[in-house]
């Protein structure tokens, strides 16, 4: 073929080169996902070839030459409830099996490291808690629970991995979460999977995993001074957040040390636990969500701040609370001593505490 | 006896098309477009929804022409996106969804029955016009700059970040949808209300019962697609905010709305389908379909559970484990009445004495294909391999198993099966054969690589994709050149057959029911008297003894 025509030929190398029916298992639960996959393309042919078999050997037994005259058979009481049984049984242990890893899949281990990631059209920015920005790329380490929140800025992204068999929608206003742990270093595809207009087929990037040692070293040369909670903080002073929400007793808004993940009682009446969704609800939409004992005098924050921002003050919201902030320090050492800096340092309580909430 | 063929025709040297018939009854335009005839109405719709067909494969091909290479070198990612997007809104909201219902039921619901038209014939031409507003208007839409929200039309993608013709192609989708709901409704009507004596709800051939779950689907279903597309417009128009947000609405709630009408018309298509299947296996099996009240059971059945199953369309977005878990369970469910009928169509050929004309080769690919669509249809039921597939072109490929290599071969085999009934007519057998294999062959050489892209990872709606997706592509586009191929060629000869095919006779097929015991072309009111129902549907005897009869009632005269 070479001396027929070059052209074709490093055509045919480069495809032979980088041809795959397969893609890699870089993650824990790539081999689950993978070992129901396989189950169920092996009952998907053993289904065909009974009926192809079925078909063609019926077709050769009964076809008009050898066998003139149709012998009619009405039915067969027996044959139908094998062919409805056989099937539910196999389907129902699909379901079982699948509903297994859906649940693994969506279920983030108490202590992982919590990573956002904000979809916009076209890009992916995350945000490490070390204050590192990423677009279009992710660095994580192998062997630890990354556990993404996602969130999307404008219309539905998705956010997918196949090298690790996960993926979750990034949706306007509302967080989702995913996790994995990577078990192979290499750089993967991160796809947008759901059509978000014109450049969606551009909304990609890289997954890059490292080694514990190779990410530590990464995060150090990546810092941008602050962290995450040190922008929020810079963002709470900025928009004049602690001009209501401060120690004082008679403080105009409710002291948000702590808040994080209490349960909080509402002036509507009922009580409302103050996770990621509420926190985020509780800055952009204020009016719905009053606690119990104050005015309702916050105004909105809508269109003011961006998801990142909105981020960053969760992350600060969260760092207010000392057990959490803990956990934290302990899942997210990776930042270098020196940028712990201004983050609030009642690091003495005891570390079994708090916990990263999906 | 010992021919491979069940066809028999007429003394070719004899036999003329019957001189009145509805084709010769009236002349001129306009009564073609004033008719009422369910015949003629069945014929305005095969000739527009063809029409419909070749435009979005034609969309399909600049697609397929796209993803030679992993650049966006054909086109700017934009127009892929319009491209795309036609394709899907033109091929299933203006080809699958009116296919077999609006073409073969049409034409064949009455004269199965033994009735002389559909209940309400002039709804029935209404519907036609309404299909052909809807039409032409999305063809108008994509002419003056198209529309890029993909066919699911996703808000707020579709309400507030794009400025194509979302409105005008809503509305085209709304129109045509009320063409849909008023088949759907003549059908449930004609089929309860206009059964010939003696023709017993268990005495209809499965066609008939396939049409009725499909109809209720259409009745039921369409509205909230009517409806969702309405809130879509109000939200892009006056900002409403139902789906938006940041004043309070839920993004989501549009892709409930959309996906309760959409997967319900998932069935809308292939229920018809199938129906075709039980009758071209019956006729070249010579036998009564295997488990006759299973097969009418489980299209109810498939009807019924299809409305409890949208949201698996939605298991990574966020919605709750617990709603995934039954989702899941109701979508494994609805796929048993599937595998039944697979088995049941099987079991028909057991003992059957079977020829392979052209219907019959397109109702093997049907039985072939449909088998993968619908197992690939439970690797993404499954909520845990979902993650890995949804999204990628496992989907794309799953869907167009169904929808291409289920509901269009179904299609195609119903156009050969019955065209000789509605032309009077016969095509030349060997190269429509050819055309059936080679639209098997490109089919699967299309779509199957898809399921490896998928599982590979490869995202659908990409205009551009990495490098090591090319091989499966290419492999892909060359098995659309040939499809493209087997689908011109069934136009040419069909055309052809018009004039210059053999004299097709009442029952080329020596098939039992009762549009076959009639003239070809039929008579305007169908049958010349009213039929009476004496015998059970398939029943092959019957139809012996009453050619026995006949030929004994001409044997004097002959002689």
């Amino acid at each position: 073929m070479n001396h027929i025509s070059p052209t074709i030929w490093q055509f045919l190398v480069k495809w032979l080169t980088n041809f795959a029916l397969f893609p890699p298992e870089a993650s824990k639960i790539a081999p689950q996902m993978d070992a129901l996959l396989f189950f169920m393309v092996l009952v998907s042919l053993i289904g065909l070839t009974i009926v192809v078999l079925l078909i063609v050997s019926f077709s050769i037994l009964y076809n008009k030459k050898r066998h003139p005259v149709a012998v009619q058979v009405e039915g067969s009481t027996l044959l139908e409830a094998t062919w409805t049984i056989i099937p539910l049984g196999l389907f129902l242990v699909m379901f079982v099996w699948g509903a297994l890893i859906y649940f693994r899949v969506f279920t983030p281990p108490a202590n992982s490291m919590n990573i956002y990631v904000v979809g916009k059209q076209w890009m992916w920015k995350a945000e490490h808690p070390g204050g590192q920005h990423e677009i279009n790329a992710l660095h994580v380490p192998t062997g630890r629970a990354v556990q993404v929140t996602l969130i999307s800025q404008d219309v539905f992204h998705s956010f997918s991995i196949p090298a690790f068999r996960v993926k979750r929608e990034a949706i306007p206003g509302r967080y989702t979460t995913v996790w994995f742990e990577a078990t192979v270093p290499g750089t993967y595809h991160l796809f947008c999977t759901q059509y978000c207009g014109t450049n969606h087929s551009q909304m990609t990037g890289d997954i890059v995993v490292m080694t514990p040692e190779d990410f530590r070293k990464w995060l150090a040369s990546s810092t941008s001074g602050a962290s995450l909670a040190q922008n929020g903080e810079r963002l709470f002073a900025s928009l004049s957040c602690a001009a209501c929400h401060n120690t004082r007793p008679d403080a105009r808004g409710p002291n948000l040390a702590g808040v994080y993940g209490a349960k909080l009682p509402l002036a509507s009446g009922g009580t409302v636990i103050a996770d990621d969704a509420y926190l985020r609800e509780a800055i952009l939409n204020p009016s719905q969500h009053v606690t119990q004992g104050y005015a309702p005098i916050m105004p909105t924050y809508q269109g003011q701040i961006s998801e990142e921002g909105v981020i960053a003050l969760l992350e600060y919201i969260k760092n207010l609370d000392s057990d959490y902030r803990v956990q934290q320090t302990l899942n997210t050492t990776d930042l270098p001593p020196g940028s712990e800096g201004t983050a609030p340092a009642a690091a003495k309580a005891p570390a079994s505490k708090g916990t990263v909430k999906p | 006896m010992s021919t491979n063929t069940i066809i028999s025709l007429p003394d070719q040297s004899t036999a003329r098309i019957p001189k009145d018939n509805f084709i010769t009854r009236e002349n001129g335009l306009l009564s073609w477009l004033l008719t009422g005839d369910h015949k003629r109405i069945a014929i305005l719709y095969l000739i527009s929804i063809t029409f419909f067909f070749f435009i979005g494969g034609a969309l399909a091909g600049l697609i397929r022409l796209e993803l030679l290479t992993p650049q966006t070198d054909l086109m700017a990612t934009d127009t892929y996106n319009k491209v795309f997007t036609m394709h899907g809104i033109i091929m299933i909201f203006f080809f699958l969804v009116p296919s077999v219902p609006a073409t073969l039921g049409n034409f064949f619901i009455p004269m199965m029955i033994g009735a002389k038209d559909l209940a309400l014939p002039k709804i029935n031409l209404l519907s036609w016009y309404l299909y052909m507003a809807g039409g032409i208007l999305a063809v108008y839409t994509m002419a003056s700059g198209g529309v890029d929200t993909g066919w699911t039309f996703t808000t707020p993608l579709s309400t507030h970040y794009v400025n194509t013709n979302v409105l005008t192609t809503g509305l085209a989708v709304f129109i045509a949808g009320f063409s849909s709901i008023l088949t759907g409704l003549n059908f449930i009507v004609t089929i309860h209300k206009m059964r010939a004596p003696g023709m017993t709800w268990f005495r209809l051939p499965l066609f008939i019962w396939a049409h009725y779950a499909a109809s209720i689907l259409m009745v039921l279903a369409t509205p909230v697609v009517a409806i969702a597309i309405v809130l879509v417009a109000l939200e892009r128009t006056f900002g409403i905010g139902v789906f938006d947000p940041t004043k309070g609405g839920d993004p989501l709630l549009f892709q409930h709305l959309f996906w309760f009408y959409s997967h319900p018309a998932v069935y809308i298509m292939i229920l018809p389908g199938m129906g075709v299947i039980s009758e071209v296996i019956s006729t070249f099996s010579r036998k009564r379909i295997f488990g006759y009240t299973a097969v009418a059971f489980s299209s109810v059945a498939i009807a019924v559970f299809g409305f409890f199953v949208w949201a698996h369309h939605m298991f990574i977005m966020g919605i709750s484990n617990y709603a995934v878990l039954v989702f899941s369970l109701l979508t494994m469910l609805v796929a048993v009445p599937s595998a039944i009928k697979i088995f049941n169509w099987t079991f028909t050929l057991y003992k059957g004495s079977i020829t392979f004309e052209t219907p019959m080769l397109y109702a093997f690919g049907f039985l072939g294909l449909f088998t993968i669509g619908g197992m690939t249809g439970v690797f993404l039921g499954a909520s845990g391999t979902d993650i890995h597939l949804t999204e990628t072109y496992f989907i794309v490929a799953h869907f167009h198993f169904v929808m291409v290599g289920g509901m269009l071969m179904a299609f195609l085999a119903g156009i050969h099966f019955w065209w000789p009934k509605i032309t009077g007519r016969m095509y030349p057998e060997k190269i429509s054969q050819l055309a059936a294999v080679v639209t098997f062959i490109g089919f699967n050489l299309t779509f199957f690589p898809q399921f490896i892209l998928g599982v590979l990872g490869m995202p659908r709606r990409y205009a551009s994709y990495p490098p090591e997706f090319q091989v499966l592509n290419v492999f892909s586009t060359a098995g659309a050149t040939i499809l493209g191929v087997g689908y011109l060629l069934p136009v040419l000869y069909l055309i052809w057959s018009l004039k210059y095919g053999a004299i097709a006779g009442n029952n080329p097929w020596q098939a039992t029911g009762l549009e076959w015991q009639t003239q070809s072309p039929p008579l305007t009111e169908n049958f010349a008297a009213m039929p009476v129902m004496d015998h059970e549907a398939y029943d092959y005897e019957w139809l012996e003894q009453q050619q026995q009869a006949h030929k004994e009632s001409e044997a004097p005269h002959a002689g």
